[in-house]
C-alpha cells in the first residue's frame, strides 16, 4: 500500500492534535474532578470555569528553563521524555474513534498498541536512570518491576478478546461486538483489564514510579519546564490509548444508538477515564510489594483461568 | 558526648546506598531529615537527624517573666498549642496555688478538646495522605476549619493561641460561642461515619496499616512513647484520667485503647479519641456555670521558690513540664518533656528492615510535629 506524504502529514497533525486537545482537557477534567471531590472548585478563574486553565500552565511551563542536573547522563537524561511521547503518535495510528474516523486500518492493530504502551516504561526507566537521582532510580526500577506484574494479565485479558472476535484488527473486534458488547460476556475479565490499565497509566492506587509522599516526584524528579510536560503529556495521552483501546474491547468501540459514533466513543472513552480519576482521588496507595503480589498471584491466575474457560465454551 | 556521626552520601561497597530523606520531603512534614542506609526498596537503618529547627524555648523560658513566656510556649506544638497553653498555666498556678473559677476550667477544657479533634483531623488527612490519598486530607480540612473558626472567635488566632492566663481566661465566652459549639459538635458526629466509609473499612488502607509498624508493649514503655502511639499498644494511659489536671475529672470519657500496636491501632484510637473528645466537649458545654472567668491574682507573678512537674495530655501524648522558681518574676530552669520527641526515638528500631513506604507509613502514624521534636 502507498500513501502519499501529504495524507502522512494530516494524519500527523490530526494525531497532534488529538494529543494536544486531550491533554488539555484531560488536566483540566482531573483538576475538576479532584476539586469536586475536595468540596472544592478546582480552576475557576481562566475562562469559564477555568477550561483555559491547563493552556495557561502549558504556556508558563514553555517559559521556564530547561535544566540538566551537572551530575546527570544528558544524553539519556534527555531522551527519556522523548522516548515517552513518540510512541503515542504510533499508537494511536490504528485507533478507530468511529465508523470512518480512523487514520489506518492495520490488521494487527491491537499488536501494535500494545506493544508500543511498553515503550512508556522504557522512557520512565531511562528518566529514573538518568537523572542521577536516588529517588529517581527508585521510581525508574519500581517502574520496570511494576511493568512485569502487570503486562502478562493484560496480555490475557486482549487474548481472550482476540480469541472471541477472531481477530488482531481494532475495527473488527468493534465491529464483532454488534449484538453484545464484550463487556456482557466477560465482566471479569472487565474488571482485571481496568486494574491493568491503571498499573499502565500509572495511576494511583498505583502510582508507584512517582509516589509523591515517598520519593517525592519520582522519576521525573529532576526534571522541569518542557521535559516535565512532555511526561505529562505522555501520562494523559496513554490514559486516553489505554481508554480508547477498552472502550473498543469492552464497549463495542463507536456503536450505540442516536448519536453519531465518534460522540459515542468519546463518551465512552471519557466515562473510563472519569472512572480512573475517580480510583485516583478515592483510594491509598498499594505498597508495591502488594501490588506484585496482586499482579502475580491475583491477576494473573484470574486472567488465566478466565481465558481457558473462554477458550473451553468457544470451543463446545 | 561523642561527635555528631558524619554521612556520606556516596554508595558503599557492598551495594548499599544512603538516602537522604528530608529535611525537606513531603513525607517528613516539617524539617526532620531522616538518613536511610538502603539496600534497593529495604531500609537496613535509619537515623533521625533532628534540630533544624531548634529555637531554644527553653533557654527563651527562662529569660522572661511567666506571663512573657506564655505565648512562646504555643509555638513548639503549633497543631495542639492550647495544650501547650494549659501546661504552662497550670504549672504556674500549681506554682503560686492559684484557684481557677469553675467558667474558666469549663472553657479551657472545651478549647483543648477542640483543639484536639483538630490536630487528630489534621493527622487523620496527613496519615491519609502520607499513604497516598489526597481526598481525605481536604475533607479533613474542611471540619478543622471549623474548629480553627471557633477558636479564632474567642481568641482571635487560629493556631497558635495565647488565650488563657494565670487564674482564668484572657477573655469571657458568649452564648454566640457555646452554641456554636453545640452545633459544631451535632455535626461532626454526623459527619464522622464518612470518615470511616472514606478510610477505615477501605482495603487498600488495611493493607497498608495492619501489622506495619508494631510497637510492642515493652518497647512503649523503654522508649517512653505516650499518647495514643502508647494506647495503640495495649495501655489505656492517659493523663487526662491517670493524673487529672484543669477539672478533667469532672467529666465522663473512656479513654480508648487497642492491642495491637501497629498503625492501624494507633489510627482507631485516634478515631475512638475524637468521638471522646465530642463526649468532653458536650458535658462541658451543658454544665458550664455563671460567674467569674478569671481569679484574682497579682499582677506581677513571683512564684514562692520550689519546683513544680505538670503533666498535660497533648494531642500527641504526654507533655511535663519542669520548672524551678527562685521566687522571682522569671523561672530559674524550665524543662519540657516533649510527647514527638519521645515518639521519634521509636522510630529507627521501628523502620529497620522495612520497606520505604512502610518507613514513611510508620512516621506518619507516629504523628510528629517537628518544631516540638526540636524545640
Amino acid at each position: 500500500m502507498s500513501i502519499s506524504p501529504v495524507t502522512i502529514v494530516c494524519y500527523l497533525l490530526g494525531i497532534s492534535a488529538v494529543v494536544g486537545l486531550n491533554a488539555v482537557i484531560l488536566v483540566w477534567l482531573e483538576r475538576k474532578v479532584a476539586g469536586h471531590m475536595h468540596f472544592r472548585y478546582g480552576p475557576m478563574e481562566v475562562g469559564p470555569h477555568g477550561l483555559l486553565q491547563t493552556l495557561a500552565d502549558g504556556i508558563k511551563l514553555l517559559g521556564k528553563q530547561f535544566l540538566v542536573p551537572d551530575a546527570a547522563d544528558r544524553p539519556l537524561f534527555l531522551l527519556a521524555p522523548v522516548v515517552s511521547l513518540v510512541p503515542i503518535f504510533v499508537a494511536m495510528v490504528p485507533l478507530p474513534l468511529g465508523e470512518t474516523l480512523q487514520a489506518w486500518e492495520l490488521n494487527i492493530g491491537l499488536l501494535l498498541v500494545v506493544a508500543l504502551g511498553l515503550l512508556n516504561t522504557l522512557g520512565i526507566l531511562l528518566a529514573g536512570w538518568g537523572s542521577n537521582n536516588k529517588y529517581a532510580l527508585l521510581g525508574g526500577s519500581r517502574a520496570v518491576a511494576q511493568i512485569l506484574a502487570y503486562k502478562i494479565p493484560l496480555l490475557l485479558c486482549i487474548l481472550t478478546i482476540i480469541m472471541m472476535a477472531g481477530s488482531y484488527s481494532l475495527r473488527q473486534i468493534a465491529l464483532a461486538q454488534k449484538d453484545g458488547w464484550y463487556i456482557l460476556y466477560q465482566p471479569l475479565l472487565f474488571i482485571i483489564y481496568i486494574v491493568t490499565i491503571t498499573l499502565e497509566t500509572n495511576r494511583s492506587p498505583f502510582d508507584f514510579s512517582e509516589a509523591e509522599s515517598e520519593l517525592v516526584a519520582g522519576f521525573h524528579i529532576e526534571y522541569s519546564a518542557m521535559g516535565f510536560s512532555l511526561f505529562f503529556l505522555a501520562e494523559y495521552s496513554y490514559m486516553f490509548i489505554a481508554a480508547a483501546l477498552a472502550s473498543i474491547l469492552f464497549l463495542g468501540g463507536w456503536q450505540g444508538p442516536f448519536l453519531p459514533g465518534p460522540v459515542w466513543s468519546l463518551l465512552k472513552l471519557y466515562g473510563i477515564i472519569f472512572l480512573l480519576m475517580w480510583f485516583r482521588w478515592t483510594f491509598p496507595r498499594l505498597r508495591i510489594d502488594q501490588m506484585l503480589h496482586l499482579g502475580w498471584k491475583i491477576l494473573l491466575p484470574l486472567a488465566l483461568v478466565n481465558f481457558l474457560v473462554t477458550a473451553g465454551v468457544l470451543a463446545l | 558526648m561523642s561527635a555528631p556521626p558524619t554521612y556520606s552520601l556516596e554508595s558503599t561497597d557492598n551495594g548499599n546506598f544512603l538516602l537522604n530523606l528530608g529535611p525537606q520531603h513531603p513525607g517528613t512534614h516539617g524539617v526532620l531529615r531522616v538518613v536511610l542506609q538502603m539496600d534497593g526498596e529495604y531500609i537496613l537503618a535509619a537515623d533521625p537527624v533532628l534540630g533544624y529547627g531548634h529555637r531554644m524555648q527553653e533557654k527563651i523560658a527562662e529569660n522572661m517573666t511567666y506571663l512573657q513566656a506564655l505565648p512562646y510556649v504555643c509555638r513548639m506544638d503549633y497543631l495542639g498549642a492550647m495544650s501547650y497553653s494549659l501546661a504552662w498555666v497550670c504549672a504556674v498556678e500549681k506554682l503560686c496555688s492559684f484557684e481557677v473559677p469553675e467558667r474558666a476550667v469549663h472553657v479551657r477544657v472545651m478549647a483543648c478538646e477542640l483543639n484536639r479533634i483538630a490536630s487528630h483531623l489534621l493527622w487523620w488527612g496527613a496519615y491519609l495522605l502520607d499513604l497516598g490519598a489526597f481526598t481525605p486530607f481536604l475533607q479533613a480540612f474542611a471540619d478543622r476549619e471549623q474548629i480553627l473558626d471557633l477558636l479564632e472567635y474567642i481568641t482571635g488566632s487560629r493556631l497558635t493561641y495565647c488565650y488563657f492566663r494565670f487564674g482564668g481566661l484572657a477573655a469571657d465566652v458568649d452564648d454566640v460561642f457555646l452554641r456554636r459549639v453545640e452545633d459544631f459538635v451535632t455535626g461532626f458526629r454526623q459527619r464522622l461515619p464518612r470518615y470511616h466509609d472514606l478510610v477505615t473499612g477501605n482495603v487498600i488502607f488495611h493493607h497498608r496499616s495492619k501489622d506495619v509498624g508494631v510497637i510492642l508493649p515493652f518497647e512503649a514503655a523503654g522508649y517512653g512513647v505516650t499518647g495514643p502511639c502508647l494506647r495503640g499498644s495495649g495501655f489505656a494511659y492517659d493523663v487526662r484520667k491517670c493524673e487529672p489536671y484543669s477539672g478533667y475529672d469532672r467529666f465522663e470519657f473512656a479513654v480508648p485503647a487497642e492491642q495491637e500496636g501497629d498503625c492501624l491501632a494507633r489510627y482507631n484510637v485516634r478515631m475512638a479519641e475524637m468521638e471522646q473528645s465530642l463526649a468532653i466537649i458536650e458535658q462541658a458545654v451543658a454544665t458550664i456555670p455563671d460567674g467569674p472567668y478569671r481569679a484574682r491574682v497579682p499582677r506581677v507573678i513571683r512564684p514562692p521558690a520550689g519546683e513544680v512537674a505538670m503533666a498535660v495530655e497533648t494531642p500527641r501524648g504526654e507533655l511535663v513540664i519542669f520548672m524551678v522558681s527562685d521566687g522571682s518574676t522569671r523561672p530559674c530552669r524550665v524543662k519540657f518533656r516533649v510527647p514527638s520527641f519521645a515518639n521519634l526515638s521509636i522510630f529507627a528500631r521501628l523502620a529497620r528492615g522495612q520497606l520505604l513506604a512502610d518507613a514513611l507509613a510508620i512516621l506518619g502514624s507516629l504523628d510528629m510535629v517537628i518544631p516540638e521534636v526540636d524545640r
